[in-house]
């Protein structure tokens, strides 16, 4: 026992107690999720680079609270993940996202295929807790293809980082200050129809939510048999990652 | 006196009445279950007035004074008392004029809309006068459970009434919880 | 001192984008979308980054301000809630303005501002980015005059602008007048190496209040590799009560650019860079002055006192208002021409700051203290203070007391022994570091200032007893609010759900299981959020429901239960719009 546990020290970290070898430069989030344990994140998405806003992927980690996805993977870290006590954080963030924007899950094509919808089944939330901030937010139909419903952004970055880092268009952006802070677009008029934004760019299908959503689609699957309704979400986010690079548009 | 009925008593308040449609899809199990409950005030017993009851189950969200008034009743009179939907527990689609002022809201509809003939707002003291927003009901009286979904399914009901009827916490499974 | 006059037109560098926008600001009092696609034009910037930087900062705005644009600190020691008025609604009033919201005519507009940095002046404003102080209700009829008859601002009465050192005690650092260059020239006699030994021995800590080991900080900077290596002084003391930079950089930024010298010379730095805030914009004239002479003295520049291998240049960037550009990374955001907002930490500043490369950031009294240890020696310093806590501490005493002001003493010194000294003698309270730090009550006044007890960049926010410490408590809770950058959930959301909760309270609605809410989400901001501000922002609230929770009990209503909102004022809305005020239209 303490032969070999010495031997994979090196490159190993418990997460509840149990051992996960990591590679150097990974974070928490990746040695996890390659060992196909799940962490709650929303603002995640393996093969982009992390940002740590949602703030659901805290563990415990020596007496400190951190952002497993961008906390570097440490020799001997042992990490709590999946206690009660961070699933009654979690809870709490997800009621914050919740109150801090307009989600009417009944009144949103989204649903059934939202991330932070999926996020509440998961973590038991019967009801938002907090007060409803109400934010008027700006509607954005524009684009022929896309529209963007700034009610219902969470403010994840997620559309941002895909269209700079993968996209290569940095199409989107987040402005202003503390509640106020909301997605822009990259153009001077300041709308998506003036972008290049493209339907098949992982930008615009990346949203984990509904603020982002595709133009004259909707009930392709009705409502009961979308992918949150069939499977949980700590289920489908292990299978998930960034497509493989594809042929850009030559514009 | 053992086999006393638990008092039911429901209501809806800025909602569709779509949750009380579901709670009568139990179908067949209605009869069972009526074996052990009898309703107070109900759109389905026409009372006026909740009286002292054991349950009370709200759908709808608080959009006005007299929602307020009958959530407060319920609140008095009722020893259990559920949010039952979205509109009781965020406001619903109800809730999608909170991003807007009343008055805009009120213009818009009474004054400015397509189709509007003899432009006014009504005013008169018979009809209940708008809150600034729809609240969830959480906001206005203290709830002890909650019952979510757009409606929430039939056997979710179930779920939720049987442990009660039983003197016991009810729980409603994660895999079970539906916002739409 | 003249350079103190107000001037509408400051001339500097254009050539950062925060700059570029201020004078876009100050030319058309706003900053257009055709000003900001033009200016990312000539930034090579996505227009996106330049949005965004103009949203983030509180000082640039998107529709025009008043050619008159006043902002009211709202301090609780320089703000516009004194004792007896509410000096914003008074000027709103006279000058028939509402609150952030330019006035029909275009003449003038009103608005409010976290913590200016003149608590030792009364209440005070930023009239056109220049303070204005020592505000009350007869100057404030004299201004809407002014104002009427349009009146340049250089036709002002100048004692308005004037701006104060009031140092009210002096210990080693403020009594130093070294000439300049002492230091530079005792410290060039050795090689880097034992320049830093010294600083490392002094035992000097970052005096912004997080306290890390200065010599350490350059150390690591040193070794770290990079394709350059920058000093950055940060001069972005934005906790509210804080003004001790003010008079630093008034009377002893001689010493603080020698400081940024030494340094550099230590960690190998060409460039630095002073991270000035926005609201000591009126200061930057006399530093470009001063640096001026520097350059003539060869104290700066190429070649320092002709030393070949040893060539530093320093340049000022100023802020526009946001008080999280006081974190390093997100000050460092700032001057890279983004919105600050911190950075993943680690990598630190130290190896990975500036344009990625090894970056010391020090606050002001920091470089300045070691000038002085480096002219006078480690074992001089160390003879100071407290054993983990060596030399002196500048205070900014503000509040309740006879003396507001400066007051220097070597680390050790107990909160009563301040108290004392500046005349304060019926504090129920101090707040110590500011809102992000300690409150302290008065049966803990003998506490000491140190890195082993209470710790604290400089605010010393005196509350007397007859202070409601609730509305104090209701006034921080805002300002994290309001200065939350907005990236991480439990800040962005938590700070404003904190602040609701205060006014709940405040309207005598809350109830002692809101208290036990307020708690909870304390815990949580302070536990989960990402940076320094949100992991500070809910001490206040933790402090005071220790030791003042008879403060909020009094608020409290006895029932376990009440409303988030007030119902029936949540009918005056319709009952306007209907014109009804029957009982049926009233809710108790």
């Amino acid at each position: 026992m303490g032969y070999h546990a010495m031997a994979i020290n090196q490159n190993t970290l418990t997460i509840d107690g149990k051992d996960v070898h990591f590679e150097q430069g990974q974070t928490i989030m990746d040695a996890a999720l390659a060992a196909k344990i799940y962490i709650p994140y929303l603002c995640h998405y393996p093969g982009l680079p992390p940002s740590g806003n949602c703030r659901l992927c805290v563990v415990e980690t020596n007496g400190k609270s951190v952002a497993a996805c961008i906390t570097q993977a440490q020799a001997g870290q042992r990490i709590h993940s999946n206690t009660p006590e961070l699933n009654v954080v979690r809870k709490m963030i997800t009621q914050m996202l919740f109150v801090e924007g307009n989600h009417i899950c009944p009144a949103c094509e989204k649903s059934g295929n939202c991330k932070l919808q999926a996020m509440g089944y998961y973590l038991g939330m019967h009801e938002e807790h907090f007060h409803h901030f109400n934010p008027r937010r700006a509607l954005d139909a524009s684009h022929p293809a896309i529209f963007l419903d700034r009610s219902r952004c969470i403010l994840c970055d997620l559309c941002v980082r895909a269209s700079r880092d993968v996209d290569g268009k940095n199409v989107f952006a987040i402005a202003g200050r503390g509640a106020d802070a909301h997605l822009i677009v990259n153009t001077d008029s300041g709308k998506l129809g003036d972008s290049n934004l493209d339907r098949n760019d992982l930008a615009a299908n990346i949203c984990p939510v509904g603020a982002i959503m595709h133009k004259e689609r909707g009930y392709v699957s009705p409502i009961g048999q979308r992918i949150y309704d069939q499977q949980p979400i700590n289920e489908i986010a292990l299978g998930e990652h960034v497509p493989e690079h594809k042929e850009r548009d030559h514009d | 006196m053992t086999d006393q009925k638990i008092r039911i008593a429901t209501a809806s308040l800025a909602g569709c009445f779509g949750c009380h449609m579901s709670f009568l899809d139990i179908d067949e199990k209605l009869v069972q279950l009526n074996e052990r409950i009898e309703f107070n005030r109900s759109p389905l017993t026409d009372i006026k007035h909740c009286g002292p009851s054991d349950i009370g189950l709200i759908e709808g969200g608080v959009c006005n004074a007299d929602n307020v008034r009958v959530l407060r009743e319920f609140r008095a009179n009722c020893k259990v008392l559920i949010a039952v939907g979205a509109c009781a527990i965020n406001g619903g689609v109800p809730a999608m004029r909170n991003y807007f002022d009343l008055r805009e809201c009120l213009e818009e509809v009474y004054l400015h809309g397509t189709g509007v003939t003899n432009p006014q707002i009504p005013d008169d003291a018979e009809l209940p006068l708008l809150l600034d927003k729809v609240y969830p009901v959480q906001e206005v009286v203290r709830i002890d459970y909650f019952l979510p979904g757009c409606p929430p399914p039939a056997d979710a009901f179930l779920q939720m009434l049987m442990p009660l009827l039983d003197g016991k916490a009810p729980h409603i499974a994660n895999n079970q919880l539906h916002y739409d | 001192m003249l350079s103190q006059y107000p001037q509408n037109c400051v001339e500097f560098s254009a050539g950062h984008l925060l700059h570029k926008l201020y004078v876009l600001q100050q030319t058309y009092l706003h900053i257009s979308t055709e000003s900001m696609a033009q200016v990312a034009e000539e930034f090579e910037l996505p227009v996106s980054q330049v949005a965004s930087v103009v949203d983030f900062y509180a000082f640039f705005y998107q529709k025009p301000v008043g050619r008159y644009h006043m902002l009211l600190s709202n301090c609780t020691s320089c703000g516009y809630q004194t004792d007896q008025h509410n000096l914003l609604e008074i000027i709103c009033r006279l000058l028939n303005v509402k609150p952030e919201i330019t006035r029909p005519d275009g003449r003038v507009s009103v608005g409010e501002t976290s913590c200016i940095g003149m608590c030792d002046h009364g209440a005070a404003m930023l009239i056109n980015g220049v303070p204005l102080v020592g505000l009350n209700a007869e100057k404030l009829a004299h201004i809407t005059h002014l104002i009427s008859e349009n009146q340049p601002l250089s036709c002002w009465p100048m004692e308005w602008f004037r701006v104060e050192n009031n140092i009210h005690k002096q210990d080693v650092l403020l009594n130093e007048h070294i000439q300049p260059g002492s230091s530079l020239k005792k410290a060039l006699a050795g090689d880097a190496q034992r320049l830093l030994d010294i600083i490392l021995h002094s035992g000097l800590r970052g005096r912004g209040g997080a306290g890390f080991d200065t010599g350490r900080k350059w150390q690591l900077c040193r070794e770290a590799e990079g394709k350059a290596h920058y000093v950055v002084c940060n001069a972005d003391e934005g906790e509210p009560g804080t003004f001790k930079d003010r008079v630093l950089l008034q009377s002893y930024a001689d010493a603080l650019f020698e400081g940024m010298a030494l340094c550099a010379y230590v960690i190998g730095a060409r460039k630095g860079f002073v991270y000035l805030r926005g609201e000591y914009r009126y200061l930057l004239n006399h530093l470009q002055n001063i640096l001026k002479r520097r350059y003539e003295q060869s104290l700066l520049g190429p070649s320092i006192l002709g030393k070949a291998e040893f060539s530093f240049d320093i340049e000022i960037v100023v802020g526009a208002g946001a008080y999280i550009c006081g974190e390093e990374s997100a000050l460092i955001e700032s001057m890279e021409g983004r919105p600050g907002i911190p950075r993943i930490r680690p990598p630190f500043p130290v190896t990975h700051g500036y344009l990625g490369q090894p970056t010391a950031v020090n606050n002001v009294e920091t470089l300045i203290a070691a000038a002085y240890v480096a002219y006078h020696g480690s074992d001089w310093f160390k003879a100071m203070g407290t054993e983990q806590s060596t030399g002196s501490k500048i205070l900014s005493v503000s509040g309740d007391c006879r003396t507001p002001g400066i007051y220097e003493y070597t680390y050790g010194i107990s909160v009563q022994q301040v108290l004392s000294d500046c005349g304060a003698k019926n504090a129920q309270a101090v707040q110590i570091g500011g809102p992000a730090g300690t409150l302290v009550a008065k049966k803990d006044f003998s506490r000491q200032i140190s890195f082993e007890d209470l710790l604290t960049g400089g605010s010393f926010l005196i509350f007397g007893a007859h202070r409601d410490l609730l509305s104090v408590n209701q006034n921080f809770a805002r300002f994290f609010a309001h200065e939350s950058c907005g990236f991480c959930t439990p800040c962005r959301v938590g700070t404003r759900l904190l602040e609701s909760s205060f006014q709940k309270i405040a309207d005598g609605r809350a109830t002692r299981q809101d208290i036990q809410e307020i708690k909870q989400l304390s815990a949580f901001v302070r536990r989960y959020s990402h940076c320094g501000l949100g992991h500070t922002a809910a001490n206040h609230i933790l402090d005071s429901l220790q030791d003042f929770s008879e403060a909020f009990d009094e608020k409290l209503v006895q029932t376990s239960f009440t409303p988030s909102i007030n119902l029936d004022a949540a009918l005056e809305d319709a009952r306007q719009i209907t014109r009804r005020d029957d009982a049926d239209a009233h809710l108790e």
